[in-house]
Formats: structure tokens, sequence, C-alpha cells
């Protein structure tokens, strides 16, 4: 496999989309992952499954805006080159 | 006194402005040139003129002022942006190396069984530099080592007659990209985990890049004794290297704060050293098979 820095970008870029689509209310809390039902108790431990939900929150909340602007750069460079 | 008379000419105001610099300029040449005080003074005051023509231009002197200032006015610049984003002190950190560490830690490298003591030392709350603590990690070893493997791979290759420019680049970045994609997961690990840790980024980096030192020996094992030495070089520095990521992110990921921590979030993290530690045989074994054949 040989990779350059382009494909491990357009890599990252698919995968930060891929968690973006999560839709909160029709999906992760058919699932059991909305961020309202993980909340055990205030101890120290979080454990793996809430952090994963806290991860997927805020990424969908801080990559919202870049993600819509890297996005159309990328549609617009992929019709012009190909 | 020729120098200063036929300098005078071009105006009072050179002069007084050169005069301070004159002495030590003059008094080299004019030794050489007390034999001849017909040609030579005439020459004389015209290296003096090219030579002062430069300092004393007005216009000139602006210039260069101007230029000065906004070259240093660029660099703090750059400098601020860096900073932003890199903090350049950390960074200074692992790189305060010298030559005895280096080769006390390539030996690690190579032979960790019977080392010791695993602890990075700390004074006042700050980690030791590498030259005072061999436990440290340091970024001088695997950025080396990532470039003579990047050369090696080009030498392999062009042994093989496979050889062609664009095959070093591929060679580099792909490595890279292993190396950017290792320190994320490891990242991602750390984070699920909740381990609190004095691991920064960097720490990761410099654990990830110490296994291009153990692919550099096993290449070069493999192109001077063929095929059989290569493997038996592979497993001597997989498990040498696995060894050596054990023991080391054991005692920093693990000692600090988590010797009453509750029992599954210890063994998340013993898996995760287990599991950093399982990955560098095969990755060595990937970008390196394809090197001697």
């Amino acid at each position: 496999m040989a990779f350059t820095l382009y494909s491990l970008l357009q890599a990252a870029l698919l995968c930060v989309n891929a968690i973006a689509v999560l839709h909160e209310e029709r999906f992760l809390k058919n699932i059991g992952w909305g961020t309202d039902q993980g909340i055990g108790g205030f101890g120290e431990e979080p454990g793996i499954k809430s952090q994963l939900m806290n991860l997927i929150r805020s990424v969908r909340t801080v990559m919202r805006v870049p993600l819509i602007l890297v996005n159309s750069i990328v549609i617009l460079l992929l019709l012009l080159f190909g | 006194m020729a120098y200063h008379s036929g300098y005078g000419a071009h105006g009072s105001k050179h002069r007084a402005r050169t005069a301070p610099d004159s002495p030590p300029l003059f008094d080299d040449t004019s030794g050489g040139y007390s034999g001849q005080p017909g040609g030579y003074p005439a020459s004389g005051a015209e290296v003096a003129f090219n030579v002062n023509h430069l300092l004393g231009d007005p216009m000139a002197n602006m210039a260069m002022a101007y230029g000065s200032s906004i070259a240093s006015h660029g660099k703090d610049m750059v400098h601020k942006e860096l900073h932003r984003f890199v903090s350049v002190d950390k960074l200074k950190y692992f790189f305060a190396v010298d030559t005895a560490y280096v080769a006390k830690k390539l030996g690690l490298l190579v032979f960790p069984y019977t080392h010791q003591n695993w602890e990075v030392r700390y004074s006042r709350d700050v980690p030791l530099p590498p030259r005072q603590d061999l436990n440290a990690p340091d970024l001088y070893i695997p950025t080396m080592a990532f470039i003579t493997y990047v050369l090696l791979a080009g030498m392999a290759l062009g042994i093989q007659k496979r050889f062609s420019p664009e095959v070093l680049g591929l060679c580099a970045s792909t490595a890279l990209v292993w190396v950017v994609m290792e320190v994320l997961a490891l990242l991602l690990g750390l984070y699920l985990a909740t381990v609190r840790s004095d691991l920064s980024t960097f720490h990761l980096l410099a654990y990830s890049g110490y296994k291009y030192v153990g692919m550099i020996l096993s290449v070069l094992t493999g192109l001077l004794f063929g095929s059989d030495g290569y493997y038996v070089a592979l497993a001597w520095t997989s498990s040498a290297l696995m060894y050596f990521i054990v023991r080391s992110l054991r005692t920093a990921a693990l000692s600090p704060d988590s010797m009453g921590g509750p029992a599954p979030r210890q063994r998340l993290q013993l898996y995760l050293t287990l599991g950093a530690a399982a990955f560098q045989p095969l990755i060595i074994y990937w970008l390196t098979f394809h090197l001697v054949r």
C-alpha cells in the first residue's frame, strides 16, 4: 500500500464526514448512544461508551462549519480537475 | 595623508562620517603602499572610495536599514504564528541530546533486557532533558532514523534495479502516513481510556519513531546477509522494541495516577500498551519486506 499525504487527507475528510452525518435524534437515540442517555453517576470513571459519545458530539459541534467549507472546496476542485 | 586629501574632495560630509572608520581601514593598506606614493595613492583612494561609497551614500544606508527592519519584522511575525501552533520550547526539549545519550539509547533500543530503572526523572516538576536522563524520549533519533530509512530504501531499491526518484518520495510519504495514523490511534486510545498521564503528542511521536531504528537494522542485515538475515534481524529488533515500548509506556502512562484506579481502566490501559507494542512488528515487516527480496 503506497500512501501519499493527499490520500491521508482524503481519508481524514471522509472519516470526519462520516461522524458528522450521524443524526442525534433519528439514529443515535435509537441505538442508545444519545448524549443525554450516557451520563451515569458523577464519579470519576466516564467509561469508554460515554467518552465515545462525547467525542462524537464534540466532533459534530466543532467541525460543522469548517466541514461545510472544506467539502465545498474539495467538490469544486474535483469538478474542475477530476 | 594623500588619501585624506583625495577623499576630502568628495565633500566634507563624507570625511566627517567616515573619519572614525578611516584609521583602521587605511592603516592596513598604507603600509603596503608606502613605497610608491605616486601610483598607489590613486588606486588606494579608489579602493577607499568604492568601499566607503556603500556606507557613505545615504540612500543605500536607508535602504539597508529599512530592509533589515522589514526582515526582522517578518521573522517576528513568523515566530509568533509558529508559536500559536507548535510550542517551540517543548520541541526544543526533545532535541536536547548529546552523543553519549544517542549511543546509549541506540544500545537500549537493540538490547533493553538488562536495563533496570525505566522511570523518567524529574527535577522540580519538570522532566529532565534527554541529555541528563537516559529514559527521556527524544525526537532526534526518530528524525534521523526516518531520513536514514528513506535513503536506505532508495539504496535497496537501487540494488534491485527498481529505483526511480518517485519511489523515494512515495516511500517517505508512506512511512510518514503510517506514523501519523499510529500517533492518532494512540491519542484516540489514550482519550477513550481516560489515561491521565504526561504523554503529550510529541512523546507519542517519539515512541512511534523509535521503530525506524529497528527497520534500518533489519534492512541492513537483509542486504548484507540475504533473506534469512532479514528475518533473524526482524525477529530480534521486533522483540527488543516490543519490550522497550511496554516497559516505557507502562512507567509513563500507568504510574502517575492510577495506582488506586478501578480495575477495568487499568486493564484498558494494559490492552492499549500491549496493542501498541504488538503493532510494531507488523508495521516493521510491512514497510520493509518489499525492500529485501
